[in-house]
């Protein structure tokens, strides 16, 4: 009984995004591709990453990886804040559904977002530099635990924002921010001291360091140490956002 | 064991201009099976009870219980046996009728549950919209299905807050032998309305709320024999006198007239022709539920002790 009504969220929240595939899916992905011809076209011949790596194929794993990231993000705030301000957010908190199954439901569905868009980057652009994949755990293991964090993040910011200004200023300006300063388009060894030191605070960069070590077998930082950080970040905004849902903050008045 | 318990329900908000007190220690209970009416002025604390109810509002104090359960510590058993239609036209665009109602079941875990959809469809004169979306219904339409929707799950306690609000007399119609229908099979009914005379015809028991508090609780029929007064109605162009203006229901042309006992209707009439009111169509009846209604509301002191 308790399960079916997770489960029910869960596959309300995947058709969610899925009947709107076209904006949800194809849009992030297309985008992605625009990203790869861009830069993987200009900085091709200028930029040496990892040896024996173009930057194309360097490239694919960070544009593959922002694009889970972004959109498990994207999945649950933009799910949460709409139900919020249209008002059919009652149907859910009339019903006996505990603040675990909304987590479940809205961190799992958000996570078949990002991935399914991961997928879709992945799939085009493999035909742009043919893929590796040294050590593939790598790869699983961090593209869900980046899609897990970025669905709880996103859970927060949907409990947080009251307007949809406010959901997208936490989108342009820590989102973003940290996911282009995460390494997506370089590797951090290429940055001055300062900003190395910087990205090293910054869970995102751990979570594409890691993502990438599966297809190349080489990282910045080890993938344990990465695996400890993005492990303990999902840890502590898993329980955040478990803790914001028992409360009812800004849904239960 | 009460369908529903309210037992000194307190509730302030932090209003701009302070804080407002919009439950100052409700205490009332709803037996099982009683079509029970909740009225009151707007801001009276209606709707924010119905929300201590259904747990969209934590109450600041005090205790609510449904079918034995309380809403805070039992929440998941209290929602089970709650059905609320929402007073706000809310609809999900994403979805048909139908799949609404099949993702409504489902969070209360019922998964096969097409049977009483189908009926509650067909009951509600929705069947040939099960497979439309719900961005293109009309509003009386969207009105059903919110019905419909706090229905799913057979809950033994409805509350309708204010479910006839701008909706026409078919769905009036509709919804009122439906929502009797399940009333006879031994649901619990809880309304909130602003339309006195649904409330008469409907509700056995009847509380009333002014400013978060209870002014008024008992049955209907009590409640309309407790005053003996008459109700002169009739049509006018003119003005009334300032000692009949006062205390007179002016609706257009239509005026009605307190008169505290039938002597008192020839003073009244006295007045009016002193006056030089010209009256048509002069009808004298008994006071109905909108009078005792106002009679409660204005004659309540709603001061607080200091």
């Amino acid at each position: 009984m308790k399960l079916e009504g997770a489960r029910t969220l869960f596959l309300k929240e995947v058709l969610r995004f899925w009947k709107v595939s076209f904006q949800t899916v194809g849009a992030p992905v297309l985008t992605a591709v625009l990203y790869l011809l861009i830069f993987g076209h200009v900085l091709e011949d200028h930029v040496q990453v990892f040896d024996g790596v173009g930057y194309t194929s360097f490239l694919i794993p960070g544009l593959v990886m922002m694009s889970v990231l972004q959109n498990s993000f994207a999945n649950s705030s933009s799910s949460l804040i709409q139900s919020k301000i249209t008002g059919n957010l009652v149907f859910l908190l009339l019903t006996p559904l505990s603040h675990w199954a909304w987590f479940t439901a809205y961190v799992g569905a958000s996570m078949v977002r990002g991935l399914t868009v991961g997928s879709g980057v992945f799939l085009v652009t493999v035909w742009f530099a043919p893929p590796q994949f040294a050590q593939p755990w790598w790869i699983l293991v961090f593209a869900a635990l980046g899609a897990g964090m970025l669905g709880a993040l996103g859970l927060i910011a949907g409990l947080w924002a009251d307007k949809f200004d406010q959901m997208a200023a936490f989108q342009n300006f820590i989102i973003m921010p940290m996911t282009f300063l995460s390494g997506v388009f370089y590797s951090v060894h290429s940055l001055p001291p300062f900003w190395q030191a910087l990205s090293h605070l910054n869970p995102f960069f751990y979570m594409i360091d890691g993502f990438r070590r599966g297809f190349f077998g080489a990282s910045d930082v080890s993938p344990w140490l990465s695996l400890g950080v993005v492990g303990t970040s999902f840890v502590l905004v898993s329980a955040v956002a478990l803790r914001l849902l028992a409360a009812g903050y800004k849904i239960r008045s | 064991m009460p369908a529903v318990e309210f037992d000194q329900v307190a509730k302030t908000y932090a209003g701009a201009r302070g804080t407002v007190r919009a439950l100052d220690g409700v205490s009332f209970s709803i037996d099982e099976g009683e079509f029970f009416g909740l009225l009151g002025p707007n801001g009276a604390g209606k709707t924010t009870l119905i929300s201590v109810l259904g747990g969209l509002t934590r109450a600041g104090s005090g205790r609510v219980t449904v079918m034995g359960h309380d809403v805070v510590t039992g929440y998941a058993a209290a929602r089970k046996s709650l059905g609320v239609v929402p007073q706000e036209l809310v609809f999900d665009p994403f979805f048909s009728v139908r799949e609404c109602l099949r993702i409504q079941s489902g969070y209360f875990g019922l998964r096969r549950n097409d049977a009483w959809i189908d009926e509650l469809l067909a009951s509600l004169g929705l069947a040939d919209k099960a497979d439309v979306n719900m961005r293109a219904l009309s509003g009386g339409m969207k009105r059903r299905v919110l019905v419909a929707q706090a229905l799913v799950h057979k809950p033994p306690v409805i509350v309708l807050d204010e479910p006839t609000a701008g909706v026409d007399v078919e769905l009036r119609q509709t919804l009122w032998q439906f929502v009797a229908r399940l009333n006879k099979q031994g649901h619990t009914v809880l309304l909130t309305t602003h339309y006195l005379e649904e409330a008469e015809a409907l509700c056995g028991r009847i509380a009333m709320l002014k400013q978060g508090r209870v002014v008024a609780l008992d049955r209907t029929a009590n409640l309309l024999a407790g005053t003996s007064h008459q109700m002169l109605r009739f049509k006018t162009d003119d003005a009334l006198p300032p000692s009949l203006a006062a205390s007179a229901r002016v609706t257009g042309r239509i005026a009605q007239v307190r008169a505290a006992d039938v002597a008192q209707v020839e003073a009244v009439l006295a007045r009016l022709r002193e006056a030089g009111v010209r009256v048509e169509d002069l009808e004298i009846g008994r006071a109905d539920l909108e009078d005792v209604f106002l009679e409660i509301m204005q004659g309540v002191p709603a001061e607080r002790p200091a």
